[in-house]
């Protein structure tokens, strides 16, 4: 885990100082809210439907214990006793009084946590692949480039003020895990055939209105150069991107209008005059920052102890558990355990203050009190023993927190929709909670196997329905809910934008879909042929017309 | 005829406030005073100037009969979140093991 430096520190609380100023002067008048909007969005400060929401980052998704207690305490304190681990890695608070939000930041400071670089148009919080450092398939940890890039990103003054938001992901699996390809930039680890590693870099891709699949720039920019290259890029991006127009303003938009080519050429050029001039990161320093992920002191371990195939044999749950939530680990005799937050019926991604305490409690006792927050808005372990598995598994059932469905349809990845968000259509948490429901039987869910599900409510697409197996976008049909179907969507590097199944179904409606999509597929299925691979052999059309005779 | 009621975000803790009769603010829809479309532009324009009380004053129509909102945003906005939510909403370890 990074620590803070005195600089990291006086950074942090020279912006909580100068935040508290701000909302006293908002609070007394002296500043009017067209004054006070924009800084407050620099703080991570939203202000929704009910009340106003407050965005923590979770730096490429990792926390520690003590940080996640300091979450627990404050959703207790300022909050309504809960918070919701978002897509992004970070965590919302959505009923602090903005009265409080200083003190909040004050107690967040204390543990090396802020709200900078959750909002506004600067380049966001990094996302990472929530089993860095410890997947079986990494070619290298990404999070030491994650922290370089955080510290390069974090108030640089070129751009602060770029034309809309920019969000870079970081993956370092042969499996993305990170969703490089629908990032603005999206960054994967690779080794080239000379055996260096470097960068294979995306650009372009992203979700919302135009959702886009992100394309290759650069097979392979060498890690002494990363700086430059991404200076580059944001310079001809802020230079050249629009800032007219809103939804025409992301990078995604530049590179449709310059071609790939041209926007490659364009970055070339910019690359070649300042290549060598930008202050790079040395190499003693990324090593210095590579320290602070150095691998824990693992015990000489073998994998499958006997405790664990006699705990697994004796036990169906915990055994259906160990086959959907636990993930091999590159070391021998650990797991990466993935704490599921979707319980049958409940909000994807929210968890009580209790929970978030029993959490931190089990990542001392089971993995060296390290967390990560997860995409899928679920919680990793990514240290834990095989002999400890058991003992975990019969804690997390004590506090509901072992739900056996991580991949699987009731995994459900839900943007907070119109039971909080401003600019929502449609509700997306009770369809998510019907959905569960109606798939609540966990066996038939491992049975029907791997299938991503994702929920916005509206085209904003926070929910990431676009690239969801499965995917539910809400729309407003004059004044009333609506949904529409979409089907094939793929994050991972077989990257996908999904196709639209039907528009114009109710919420029970697009549950019955559902259930007729996996109608189709079970029957079409080969043997051991997951979801997304049956729909690219089958193709759409038979689960539109078995949806359209259903309907 | 359409009726409104006017609506605003509270400064100090961003809750959804109404304008009542006597030109304060509540929590409670039920509370609000109902307006013509006219009368209401006039309020707003009035209440917009409490800028240290509340934030985004707006009217929202009100349903033909009753007194709910027409908008199902401004329902769920009036009456906070359709679902149960923090602690009032854990589930059972049973239930959440889908056993
Ligand atoms: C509740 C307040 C929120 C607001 C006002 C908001 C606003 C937006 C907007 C306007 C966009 C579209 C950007 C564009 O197309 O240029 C967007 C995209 C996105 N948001 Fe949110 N969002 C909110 C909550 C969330 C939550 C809870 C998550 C995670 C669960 C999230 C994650 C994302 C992601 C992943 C994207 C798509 C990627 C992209 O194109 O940038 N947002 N959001
Ligand atoms: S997708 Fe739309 S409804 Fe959902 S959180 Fe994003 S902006 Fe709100």
């Amino acid at each position: 885990m990074y620590r803070y430096d005195e600089f990291d520190h006086q950074v942090v609380r020279e912006r909580v100082a100068e935040f508290s100023d701000q909302v006293a002067r908002r609070l007394s008048g002296d500043l009017s809210e067209e004054q006070f909007r924009p800084l407050r969005l620099m703080n991570g400060v939203y202000l929704q439907l009910h009340a106003y929401m407050l965005r923590v980052a979770v730096p490429y998704g990792e926390l520690t214990s003590g940080k996640m207690r300091r979450l627990a305490h404050i959703a207790r304190v300022y909050d309504r006793g809960y918070g919701h681990f978002t897509t992004r890695q970070n965590i919302q608070f959505n009923w602090p009084k903005l009265s409080d939000i200083p003190a909040i930041l004050r107690e967040l400071a204390e543990v090396e946590m802020h709200a900078i670089q959750t909002s506004g148009n600067c380049i966001r919080n990094v996302t990472t692949d929530a089993f860095a450092g410890v997947a079986a398939d990494e070619i290298e940890d990404p999070r030491p480039w994650a922290e370089v890039l955080r510290q390069w990103s974090t108030f640089h003054p070129e751009f602060t003020y770029l034309p809309r938001k920019f969000k870079i992901a970081i993956s370092g699996g042969a499996q993305d895990r990170a969703a490089t390809f629908f990032h603005d930039i999206g960054i994967r680890l690779v080794r080239a055939e000379s055996g260096d590693v470097g960068f294979q870099i995306i650009v372009g891709g992203g979700m919302g209105r135009t959702p886009r699949v992100g394309r290759v720039l650069n097979g392979f920019v060498a890690k002494s150069e990363i700086l430059s290259y991404l200076e580059a890029i944001l310079r001809v991006y802020n230079l050249h991107g629009r800032r007219d127009n809103k939804y025409k303003a992301r990078i995604k938009i530049l590179v449709d209008a310059l071609t790939l080519e041209g926007f490659r050429a364009e970055v070339d050029a910019e690359w070649d005059r300042i290549r060598g001039s930008v202050v790079e990161v040395p190499a003693e320093e990324v090593e210095r920052i590579g320290a602070y992920f150095a691998d824990p002191d693992w015990q000489a371990l073998a994998d499958n102890p006997p405790e664990l195939a006699a705990a697994r044999s004796r036990s169906a749950a915990f055994n259906g558990w160990v086959s959907a939530n636990v993930m091999a680990h590159r070391v021998p005799g650990y797991a990466a355990v993935t704490v599921s937050l979707k319980p049958v019926g409940g909000i994807p991604g929210d968890a009580t203050a209790d929970q978030m305490d029993a959490l931190a409690d089990f990542a001392d006792r089971y993995s060296l009190g390290a967390l990560r927050v997860s995409k899928e808005q679920n919680i990793v372990l990514p240290f834990v023993r095989q002999d400890q598995l058991y003992a975990l598994w019969q804690a997390l059932v004590a506090e509901g927190l072992a739900t056996a469905n991580k991949g699987l349809i009731s995994d459900i990845i839900a943007c907070p929709g119109l039971d909080y968000c401003a600019l929502a259509n449609a509700r997306s948490i009770p369809l998510a909670q019907m959905i569960s429901e109606r798939f609540s039987d966990i066996a038939r869910q491992h049975d029907i196997g791997e299938v991503t599900l994702n929920i916005s409510g509206c085209i904003n697409a926070c929910g990431h329905h676009h690239v969801g197996n499965i995917g539910i976008l809400g729309v407003d049909k004059r004044g009333e809910e609506s949904y529409q179907l979409v089907l094939g969507g793929d994050a991972t590097q077989t990257a996908a934008i999904g196709d639209i199944a039907g528009p114009g179904f109710t919420a029970e409606g697009v549950v019955d879909a559902i259930e007729t999509v996996i109608g189709v597929y079970l029957a079409q299925r080969q043997t051991g042929e997951p979801f997304i691979d049956t729909y690219r052999r089958i193709g759409l059309t038979p689960f539109k017309e078995a949806i359209n005779a259903a309907r | 005829m359409s009726r409104q009621i006017v609506s605003a975000n509270r400064l100090t803790d961003g809750l959804v406030v109404f304008r009542t009769a006597a030109g304060t603010w509540t929590e409670r829809a039920e509370d609000a005073r109902v307006y013509s479309v006219e009368e209401a532009e006039i309020e707003v324009a009035a209440a917009s100037r409490e800028g240290t009380v509340v934030v985004g004053v707006y009217a929202v129509d009100l349903e033909e009969q009753g007194s709910a909102p027409s908008r199902l945003r401004e329902r769920i906005r009036a009456t906070g979140p359709t679902v149960a939510y923090g602690p009032a909403a854990v589930i059972s370890p049973r239930r959440a093991a889908g056993a």
